[in-house]
């Protein structure tokens, strides 16, 4: 049944691609993060090297009904640039981890983007006005002889076309010994945290100059180390609430309000596991690589290597639901660990109103499972599909077996195409998915 | 109606094995995984989550280059061949000297992202 995954069977459609088709992908290329703003009509995306690319949806044109609006470039800056720590030998990555936007408060724009080391709070402002008739000045800039200016005139503004300027307003450096993974914004619009493998620390956007630490979950001695923070996240309704997850598949809920160092957990969630089904792999496919609240606040998901998990705040000991991304691997788990691709962090989200979920997979396969429903598709980002309003069909892996038509067999899929990175638009079906180095934008059929 | 209410409940048990034996099912290919990856590393490490492991992702296999090992590990070995990178980038900081060949390229000169460009359907 073509669409069915979606509430009330959404029909996915193609609407664009960005990026380079060739297969020679430059690493700077590599697409690390999207991120849709509050309202959606603004979707950023930050890559390897260190740049952030904006775009904006276009105006619903009102003749053309069936389809919402494209998403053109509004703006691209570089965000971060490589850097080299003397003091540590150590080369600093400019790849762009994470990119949060503020809530709109004025005419300007603003988000977070933040790189191995460094969190950036920047503005993005239109200018579409310009003054014309100085004094001093002639139009191209260059001062007049004061000897000709016998008369006094106000300069007046005049329409130009319109520039979009990005500019740092904020520097948040070095506050973290290691790897960044997650920034969040907190419900006060004030403040926010920014978490490494080990630490969490709490901003205020006005101040760059000192932050404070939340969690601290480092040993005194390193060779007791077990378990590193993987993600974090605020509550969105709660500003004292927020969430880590850890590499051994916990995630910690702590209040602020408790202590100012939440090292102790108000609550613990985590499946038990059976022992006797432990294996080598067991704790490496278990580490969460994801953690996202629903947007009511009243759930969270994580994702681990092989499924998604919804969990009720009110029950630590175990998921209200569990949805299986790609079991087929399970039995591919001594290769996935020699290249490397156990280690793959996916990400998930949620869609407007908590009732879908999507994560991505390996192939350019991304999956969307409905919580009403309970049924899931599989679709594929590529080029294939190209026309506009091309309804996507789904795919189906065949874990073992006889084949059928138009299925995949485990064997054949490429594992260096992974989807690591999706977005739901907030209000609309609109969704926003990165390849390698690719991004692609899907809409619902509107008839 | 049978009132067992104990952990050896009737009721059930029939379902109960059947989703015993979907997991079993579900972890024995990963047994079987385990036991390829062990054939072939048989020094693999007892504790997969452990230090090891966790220290590599804590320094994210960054590259050192110290000119002071440098040059002593050089003066030291002025007969022989300096030891090359060679396969294996999981070493801690200090087991070995690195060399030239070692760092990393090189960054290339910043451009504009190619999402930013035309787009392109083919």
């Amino acid at each position: 049944m073509a669409g069915a995954g979606g509430g009330n069977d959404i029909q996915w459609c193609f609407s664009q691609v960005k990026g380079a088709v060739d297969d020679d992908v430059a690493e700077a290329d590599i697409i690390s993060t999207v991120e849709f703003n509050h309202s959606g009509e603004l979707l950023a995306t930050g890559d390897k090297g260190g740049r952030v690319v904006i775009f904006q949806q276009e105006q619903e044109n009102k003749t053309q009904s069936h389809s919402r609006g494209e998403y053109n470039v509004y703006s691209t800056f570089q965000s971060h640039e490589p850097e080299f720590d003397y003091l540590k030998s150590l080369e600093i990555e400019e790849k762009i981890n994470k990119i949060r936007w503020l809530p709109q408060k004025n005419a300007a724009q603003f988000l977070l983007s933040t790189n191995d080391k460094t969190i950036k709070l920047w503005k993005i402002s239109e200018r579409d006005k310009r003054p014309e008739g100085y004094n001093l000045k002639e139009e191209d800039g260059r001062y007049r002889d004061p000897t000709t200016v016998t008369t006094l005139r106000v300069p007046v503004f005049r329409p130009m076309d319109l520039m979009v300027e990005a500019s740092p307003r904020r520097i948040f450096a070095n506050a973290h010994t290691y790897h960044i993974n997650s920034i969040s914004i907190n419900s006060d619009y004030e403040t926010y945290l920014s978490a490494d493998d080990l630490r969490i620390n709490l901003w205020h956007l006005e101040i760059t100059d000192r932050s404070f630490n939340i969690v601290d979950i480092k040993p005194a001695n390193m060779e007791e180390l077990t378990e590193v923070i993987t993600a974090a996240e605020f509550h969105p309704n709660s500003c004292n609430t927020f969430v880590y997850s850890s590499s051994k598949g916990t995630i910690r809920l702590c209040d602020m309000r408790a202590s100012a160092l939440c090292d102790r957990h108000s609550k613990l969630f985590e499946e038990p596991e059976d022992p006797s089904n432990r294996s080598f792999f067991s704790e490496i496919i278990s580490s969460i690589s994801d953690v996202k609240f629903s947007h009511s606040g009243r759930y969270m998901m994580t994702r681990d290597y092989l499924s998604v998990k919804i969990w009720d705040l009110n029950m630590e000991n175990r998921p209200v639901e569990t949805y299986q991304v790609h079991e087929y691997l399970r039995s591919k788990l001594c290769s996935l660990y020699e290249n490397d691709c156990i280690f793959d962090k996916f990400e998930c989200c949620w869609n407007g109103s908590d009732s879908v979920v999507m994560t991505g997979s390996y192939n350019n396969f991304f999956r969307m499972f409905d919580r009403n429903t309970k049924r899931d598709i599989t679709l594929e980002a590529s080029r294939e599909n190209n026309k506009p309003r091309t309804v996507l069909k789904p795919r189906k892996v065949c874990a073992s077996g006889k084949r059928k038509k138009d299925e995949i067999s485990v064997d054949s899929l490429d594992f260096n195409k992974k989807i690591l990175h999706t977005a739901w638009h907030p209000k609309e079906n609109i969704i926003a998915v990165a390849t390698t180095n690719n991004l692609y934008i899907f809409q619902d059929k509107m008839n | 109606m049978s009132d067992k209410l104990g952990p050896e409940s009737r009721s059930g048990d029939a379902g109960d094995e059947k989703q015993d034996t979907q997991e079993k099912e579900a972890v024995v290919p990963e047994r079987a995984e385990e036991a390829k990856l062990k054939a072939k590393y048989p020094n693999l490490g007892q504790k997969p989550g452990g230090s090891d492991f966790l220290m590599k992702r804590l320094q994210k296999g960054q590259k050192y280059f110290d000119s002071g090992d440098y040059n002593m590990a050089k003066a030291k070995m002025k007969n022989k061949q300096l030891p090359s990178a060679g396969p294996d980038k999981n070493l801690v900081t200090g087991d070995h000297i690195p060399t030239p060949q070692d760092l990393p390229q090189r960054k290339s000169s910043l451009v504009t992202s190619k999402l930013a460009g035309p787009e392109k359907n083919c």
